[in-house]
């Protein structure tokens, strides 16, 4: 009873702290209008006859009242493209940090809470994937499996595992040997249980802000990617894809080029501000 | 007045939080005789630290405002003085010794690296002669000078806090401050370094002015006592005004909450209630909620200084005029 | 300290080995047959057989691995199947482009960002600061794939100032390096300004003041020294970032380095060309986090105590 109560109000504090950063509140509105963007796609634009088609006699117009981001070099209208782009993205975001959460997260806290040789395995071999810069294991793992859209989030999924298991690894250990851990195994509950019920919510906050932070790395891993060839292919409407096709265009249509860009940088930049806020909001000593 | 080395005359500090602003200190006024130690009693929050800063102009700047207030160093006003004219004053006419030596010294420079600086500025020696006698100051606070070239994390918080009076006194300061110099050491420590300052500033002739809440180090070191609260001076006086003829009940019952060695069994008598908060000071007489002799008026009525001689004086009501306290006062032997 | 750096360099042995065996077995998942892509759809049977058993393709993964991990001990990386040429030889000539692309984009970031954290820290709250702080965060969410492209329609499609690809004049860096070292720059900035923040309000600095040491000397011996420790830590944090920003810039301004080498590879299936490039990378991401470590004991006393 007191426990749920304590945790309302740790949640209602959090959000009060949250609140009173203008800039991380401004980020998180403008990120809600693009999930519904993301969400409502197929609504503002078919994604047949206006993402994909081409529409040649259409092609490379300026911003106008009918095109408000104006057509790409296959007359296909680019604020349509760039709606349907903003789906991608979150979702390759969203699920390659689910990825990484759950499979890094789940061997840091295993080494953790085992110690000894099972520790020193998993944290060597964390190593390892840290010693490859993330970017360029995310390009051999899509090198290997292929470019679709899976292995794309798989690939960045996996190259940014271990700074989950870092994670997730501190809380167990920070957690491990406190009180009402010792209590809870003293009055018989399992490893499980005590996995469920405190380190989990005792590593929330560090997740929380390392996945929002993640997801923006994952957006612009996947239009890195994307950029170079590697990644989600044309004609989807991924905007790395659209920077990548367009860049032929940009001397003499350079809103071809300006959209995508600036869409990739608008979500970075409301996520890194979210990402941000979070981090004061729920650890008010770090500042 | 020529005997006076620093003098602070109605200083008021205020601090801007985010709850409006902060009354530190409250109209105070001190003056430290040459060659004296002037003790400034109280707890934690009661503004000492703050009137300490204020005399080097180091008060943080945001937060903390000087809103009125002269310093007065040597028959000089140095309010109005440049930075720059500052500069000279702080470390070679008036320097400080910290509270926490953990965290006054600089974790990336040599220990006589940090003396030598003092030195160098106020001396006008060149390097290699204010490493030399950084040295020497080192030797004079108890610790070998062959080990000026280490970094403080190799040294104990004791010689620390040595390395730190070391820096205060290597100009040979007028006026020494020292900020409960020896609260954050452990207590064997403490005396070790009480000794040393003490014999240094036989030693130098250097005025002192002394901040603690430990009465005990008071009686030992001090000539003259300020006792603070809520920002304010409550009652000033000599080391006997203070000790022997108590006036305040705030200075009374920082004598009953101190164990009574003689009778080890009497049980201690701490001042009730807690420091108050200093964005919502109480009305009238700052000290009221916690005294166990206010009357009404005491929530109303600012308490002015009342004279007892020469050098002793107190602000409580109970010594004013037209009011009707009963405090029992009267000193008590330590 | 030579013990130190003689066991960082020894530890590195176990990472690169463990680096080359992922890299290996995810590649070894590449679709398409190498003998296939060397010789071409009409090769004889024989000419295949005979290949297969020179590169140790009939042999199993373990056995591959072995001989490739013998190989790169001798500084070989196998020959490209597409060029034949050895594959060492052909990083060996792209590297240095990527290097030179990649301090420079450094010293641009640092040669900006440092002076405008310490500026911005110094006047916490003034318009330069709040100017400052809205420009990094924007510079931090940048894309920088895009900035590149930005920067080339402007300075050299448009105003025709400079060179919008290719190497060859210090005038080729300026943009690639502009490009790769903004976002770099933004951190940092950010970063050398919170540091700032957390470090004047330390009781040492209250020390120093208090000796009457002025304000410029405050900021650059007692101040700076302390803060740059974290700088020095995001910076070695910002590499392996920077390294993966380099293929993408090389892209965007045709810059003949180790990311194109390796993007062209990826695209012709020539895994050894892949593999080569992913491990000569690892291998200079672990010196330069193993450079800022030691620059860590250069700047704090305490951490060169621990390296013992």
């Amino acid at each position: 009873m007191e426990s749920t109560y304590k945790k309302k109000s740790q949640i209602a504090d959090v959000w009060s702290r949250f609140k009173r950063n203008k800039m991380a509140l401004a980020g998180l509105i403008v990120l809600v209008v693009m999930i519904i963007l993301a969400i409502f796609a197929d609504v503002i634009a078919d994604f047949e006859t206006e993402v994909i088609r081409q529409n040649i006699p259409n092609r490379l117009q300026t911003p106008c009242a009918q095109h408000w981001f104006g057509t790409d070099e296959f007359g296909r209208d680019i604020f349509a493209r760039i709606v349907h782009g903003t789906r991608i993205s979150l979702q390759v975001g969203v699920i390659s940090v689910g990825i990484a959460l759950i499979v890094g997260g789940f061997l840091g806290a295993i080494a953790g809470f085992y110690g000894g040789a099972i520790d020193n395995v998993i944290m060597r071999i964390m190593d390892v994937f840290l010693a490859v810069p993330g970017m360029l294991l995310a390009i051999a793992i899509v090198a290997a499996l292929g470019s679709s859209m899976t292995n794309l989030m798989v690939a960045v999924g996996i190259s940014s595992m271990p700074s989950y298991a870092r994670i997730l690894r501190a809380s167990v250990l920070s957690v491990k040997d406190m009180e009402f851990v010792e209590a809870s195994r003293a009055i018989g509950a399992k490893n499980m249980t005590i996995i469920m019920s405190h380190i989990i919510p005792n590593s929330l906050a560090p997740v929380i802000v390392q996945s929002t932070l993640g997801v923006a790395g994952a957006i612009l891993a996947t239009a890195a990617l994307s950029f170079i060839g590697l990644g989600i292919q044309p004609p989807n409407p991924e905007w790395g894809a659209m920077l990548s096709s367009g860049r032929a265009f940009m001397r003499d249509h350079p809103h071809v080029v300006l959209f995508p860009g600036l869409s990739i940088m608008l979500t970075i930049l409301v996520l890194n501000m979210i990402g941000d806020g979070l981090r004061d909001a729920l650890d008010p000593r770090l500042k | 007045m020529d005997n006076i080395q620093v003098s602070v005359e109605n200083l008021v500090v205020e601090y801007k939080t985010e709850h409006g602003n902060v009354q530190a200190v409250n109209g105070v006024n001190i003056q430290v005789k040459k060659g004296k130690t002037l003790g400034i009693v109280g707890e934690t929050g009661a503004g000492k630290t703050t009137t300490a800063l204020a005399v080097l102009r180091l008060i943080p700047n945001p937060p903390g405002i000087v809103k009125s207030g002269k310093i007065i160093v040597d028959g000089e006003d140095i309010s109005g003085k440049s930075e720059f004219e500052m500069n000279k004053i702080r470390g070679g006419i008036v320097s400080m010794i910290f509270q926490d030596p953990m965290t006054s010294l600089n974790p990336v420079l040599t220990v006589g690296d940090q003396i030598a600086e003092s030195i160098g500025i106020h001396q006008g020696l060149s390097r290699k002669e204010a490493m030399k006698k950084a040295e020497e100051m080192l030797e004079m606070v108890g610790i070998p000078g062959y080990r000026s070239g280490e970094y403080p994390h190799q040294f104990s918080g004791g010689m620390k806090q040595r390395v730190g009076i070391a820096i205060a006194l290597s100009c040979n300061p007028q006026l020494l401050i020292a900020d409960e110099p020896t609260t954050a050491l452990d207590v064997t420590i403490q005396a070790q370094v009480l000794q040393l300052m003490k014999s240094l500033r036989d030693q130098y002739g250097t005025s002192m002015i002394m901040i603690t809440h430990d009465l005990g180090i008071v009686a030992e070191v001090c000539d003259d006592v300020a006792i603070m609260y809520g920002g304010r001076i409550i009652e000033q006086g000599t080391l006997e005004d203070i000790f022997k003829k108590t006036k305040h009940p705030y200075t009374e019952g920082l004598f009953n909450s101190l164990p009574n060695l003689a009778n080890r069994t009497e049980k201690l008598k701490p001042i009730r209630g807690l420091m108050p908060d200093p964005a919502r000071l109480p009305s009238g007489c700052v000290f009221h909620p916690r005294c166990l002799y206010a009357q009404e008026i005491c929530q109303s009525r600012v308490p002015q200084r009342t004279d007892f001689s020469d050098t002793h004086m107190v602000c409580c009501l109970a010594y004013e005029e037209g009011t009707n306290i009963e405090v029992k006062g009267g000193g008590r032997i330590v | 300290m030579a013990k130190y750096i003689i066991k960082r360099i020894l530890m590195l042995i176990p990472v690169i080995i463990g680096v080359a065996f992922l890299v290996f077995s995810i590649l070894s998942f590449t679709p398409g047959d190498p003998i296939r892509i060397i010789l071409g759809e009409e090769a004889t049977p024989e000419a295949i057989e005979q290949l297969t058993m020179e590169l140790g393709l009939d042999q199993p993964l373990v056995v591959q691995f072995f001989r490739y991990l013998v190989r790169l001990a001798q500084g070989d990386l196998g020959r490209s199947y597409i060029t034949n040429r050895p594959v060492f030889g052909e990083i060996m000539n792209a590297l240095p482009h990527t290097i030179e692309l990649t301090i420079w984009s450094v010293a641009i970031g640092l040669v900006i960002a440092i002076p405008v954290g310490v500026i911005s820290a110094l006047k916490q709250y003034s318009l330069l600061d709040n100017i400052s702080m809205v420009i990094t965060l924007i510079g931090a969410a940048i894309p920088n794939f895009w900035f590149g492209l930005l920067l080339m329609l402007l300075f050299s499609l448009t105003l025709g100032l400079l060179p919008s690809s290719g190497v060859g004049t210090p005038l080729h860096m300026i943009l690639p390096a502009l490009t790769l070292g903004t976002t770099n720059a933004a951190i940092i900035a950010r970063m050398t300004r919170s540091s700032m923040l957390e470090v004047i309000r330390q009781d040492y600095i209250r020390t120093a003041k208090s000796k009457g040491v002025g304000r410029g000397k405050i900021i650059r011996k007692h101040a700076f020294r302390n803060a740059s420790i974290p700088i020095v830590t995001v910076i070695g944090l910002q590499f392996g970032g920077l390294l993966g920003g380099a293929v993408l810039t090389e892209t965007v301004f045709s810059i003949p380095g180790l990311g194109i080498l390796m993007v062209n590879a990826i695209r012709q299936m020539d895994t050894p060309m892949v593999l080569g490039s992913i491990i000569v990378f690892t291998i200079l991401f672990c010196i330069i986090n193993l450079i800022v470590d030691l620059l860590y004991a250069f700047l704090d006393p305490r951490i060169k105590a621990a390296y013992k």
